[in-house]
């Protein structure tokens, strides 16, 4: 089949179905931020709404709670979606990463388990890999999960887990075997947030509400059946989720295409004739930032894998969007530093994805080396 | 939505890369500059063998019928070499004008015997003017198809010495019309998108080569005791280049496909094609020149072959501020002065 970058007449009936749902759901008026616990509450009832619509996880097979679309058009979904404006995902990191890798590296009772609740969002999921000294560096984990019988004991801490505040579930990276370094001996664990030994410190972040959280553990007992993938093989099944992270699914096109055309709608209201060029050029990055994810899931979907080209993608879309927003702000001048002017929280959360999912530092030196072949750095 | 190229334009292009890594290495395009023609009839010949010269005309006209789709990729890979050949100006630009204005005038045009460009006033030093045959002129409104016997040409030196611009002077005459009007006026608008899209793709195969080059001259050349390509300074300077050229490239292909499928909004698919690529292709010439250091800067190394063709389709057929702005004054409306 030859390239065709024309929408076939099912995926424009599935485009007009969910613009039809969500034009009659979509609530008027904007939900209270998720990273309070009364927004939390209201976003986990809005992925209700969505769940019982059959909205919530369109390309998940139905036995989990999904409609068992292709790529292509989970991403004409989320053009809907944002088109709509509808909420942010509460439930987005055990959605879109955890998710995918339970299809992948999940036992069936696993997926029978967790894929149906976390797309009803009965559990919603945060995500514990970062600690104090493991950052940019991941491979540093140090929290440990020591087989004792037919549980993991669970000792350590992990940081900046978004939605942490509030989540139900953690997946989380512990290193399995004490001798083993770096990237070896890792293993993801399921880890039920209210067990006897869990502290959850909410972080205020820097809008002033606690998006992330600090989670403690002290000897949390985990049965073994919770261990996501093999013992020990927990960096293979990270990085699985990252590369989907960062390639395809944390940010679609349709987020930006909705942000982008919120910036036309600004210019066209305060209009200033110096930012034109930046208004269109982030216009014009969206449109590129859309071909290349309709590029990249076409290869996907005709067989092809998505490798350190993730990082390329993450680069784009997180400078995009911090670039849309700032632009936004320049646009209303003296009032941009007016609290709850409607681009400000967007700039707020926007500098953050430079830094999230691996900084952009970190993803230059993965391009370099995996994809130009450059050597390693020495330090 | 199907946004992937089938095996079938994979395999051409595969083979397209063979025969250009043996025919058009370097020494070969130093050669190409030091020619009359600026170009190698022998390569070109060997191009129109394996159908590439005449991929965009009909099959009944001897060529393979393709569109700019078949194309796109044929043009990445003549840029990945510096190709000298005027693939964009006869195969791009000239045969599906012909095709479509004045089938009768492509005899020899697939075979590779008649080499075509096309004149736009838009750019008035006319790219490959010296080697062709046939050239198509845009003169008051209408459109020329003059041989090389009729025109009088005065040489336009470009950066890029293989692209031979000059100046045409010929005596229009109702025998030489093959549009006016809308006909003209809608050929010409196409044409113009057709250089502004191709020179977008041959940028893109620029880009690639010149940070393969840079990717490959950073892990031999040793400073400090350690490549040069293990400082991060130089990783990411690399690596800015490659998303750079990484979004390029869909944006590029959706122009090609706009065009084969006559969109209605083609001209801004073509003017984002030519903006990414122009602006790819700047930011890989820099970054590879930074990393080679003075030897990049010299006469002798290879690089300044590629950073020349991409200097010069850069600037041709709008630059990247032109596309931009044209792609601007769609979107968004002009504020009353």
């Amino acid at each position: 089949m030859a390239l065709d970058l024309t929408f076939t007449e099912d995926e424009e009936a599935f485009r007009a179905e969910a613009r039809v749902w969500l034009e009659a759901n979509v609530p008027a008026q904007p939900l209270a931020s998720f990273d309070t616990r009364e927004g939390f509450e209201q976003h986990r009832a809005w992925e209700r709404t969505l769940h019982d619509a059959g909205w919530a996880v369109v390309s998940w097979p139905v036995e989990y709670g999904g409609r068992g679309v292709n790529l292509v058009e989970w991403l004409i979904f989320e053009e809907e979606y944002y088109r709509a404006g509808a909420p942010g995902r509460v439930g987005q990191n055990g959605l879109f990463l955890l998710g995918p890798t339970l299809m992948d590296f999940g036992t069936p009772d696993q997926k029978a388990r967790f894929l149906p609740r976390m797309a009803r969002a009965d559990d919603i999921w945060c995500q514990g890999w970062s600690e104090p000294d493991a950052g940019s560096d991941l491979a540093g984990i140090r929290s440990r999960a020591q087989l004792d019988g037919d549980h993991y004991m669970l000792s350590g801490q992990k940081t900046w887990c978004s939605r942490g505040a509030f989540a139900d579930w953690m997946f989380g990276l512990f290193r399995t075997d004490p001798a083993a370094e770096r990237h070896r001996g890792l293993t993801m664990i399921l880890v039920p947030l209210d067990l006897p030994g869990v502290t959850v410190r909410p972080i205020a972040q820097l809008d002033g509400e606690t998006g992330f959280a600090e989670v403690f553990l002290e000897d949390v007992r985990v049965p073994v059946d919770q261990r996501l993938g093999e013992e020990h093989k927990g960096w293979n099944v990270a990085m699985a989720t990252a590369g989907f992270e960062r390639g395809v699914s944390l940010r679609s096109p349709g987020r930006f295409m909705a942000t982008a055309a919120r910036l036309i709608d600004q210019w066209r209201e305060r209009p200033d004739e110096t930012l034109r060029d930046d208004v269109v050029a982030g216009w014009m990055d969206a449109e590129a930032y859309r071909l290349h994810n309709y590029a990249t899931v076409s290869r996907l979907m005709a067989g092809g894998t998505i490798g350190a080209e993730s990082s390329v993608n993450k680069i784009f879309w997180s400078e995009m969007d911090l670039h849309l927003q700032s632009t936004a702000l320049r646009l209303l001048g003296q009032d941009a530093e007016v609290d709850g002017n409607r681009w400000l929280d967007g700039f707020l959360f926007a500098l953050s994805g430079p830094i999230y999912a691996g900084t952009n530092e970190v993803q230059r030196n993965v391009i370099a080396e995996r994809v130009l072949g450059l050597p390693r750095s020495a330090g | 939505m199907r946004f992937v190229f089938d095996e079938d334009a994979s395999a051409f292009r595969a083979a397209v890369r063979d025969l250009l890594d043996k025919e058009c290495g370097p020494a070969d395009v130093r050669a190409a500059w030091d020619s009359d023609a600026g170009f190698s009839a022998a390569r070109w010949k060997q191009l129109a063998e394996m159908g590439v010269v005449g991929l965009t005309i009909a099959e009944a006209d001897g060529g393979l019928g393709l569109d700019e789709t078949g194309l796109v990729l044929l043009l990445e890979e003549a840029g990945r070499v510096a190709l000298p050949e005027p693939l964009i100006e006869t195969t791009a630009v000239g045969a599906p004008l012909l095709q479509a204005l004045a089938p009768d005038r492509l005899a020899g045009v697939a075979s590779g015997d008649t080499v075509v460009t096309v004149g736009l006033s838009h750019c008035p030093a006319v790219s490959g003017a010296a080697g062709a045959d046939l050239l198509v002129l845009e003169r008051d409104g209408a459109l020329h198809a003059v041989a090389a016997p009729d025109v009088d040409l005065t040489p336009v030196e470009s950066v890029d010495h293989g692209r031979r611009l000059a100046r045409v002077d010929f005596a229009p005459a109702a025998a030489t019309v093959i549009a006016a009007g809308d006909e003209a006026r809608a050929a010409v608008a196409l044409a113009f998108d057709r250089y502004a899209w191709a020179s977008s793709a041959v940028l893109c195969g620029l880009a690639d080569r010149m940070l393969e080059l840079a990717a490959e001259y950073a892990k031999q050349r040793h400073q400090f005791g350690v490549p040069i390509g293990s400082f991060q300074a130089v990783k990411h300077k690399l690596a800015d280049a490659l998303v750079k050229l990484d979004f390029a490239r869909p944006v590029v292909h959706r122009a090609a496909f706009s065009i084969a499928r006559d969109d209605p909004d083609r001209a801004v698919h073509v003017s984002m094609a030519k903006a990414y690529a122009s602006e790819a292709a700047d930011l890989a010439a820099r970054a590879a020149l930074q990393v080679h250091g003075a030897i990049g800067y010299t006469w002798e190394h290879d690089l300044h072959l590629f950073m020349k063709k991409a200097w010069a389709l850069g600037a041709a057929w709008g630059d990247a501020a032109w596309h931009r702005r044209r792609v601007a004054d769609a979107v968004l409306p002009r504020l009353p002065r």
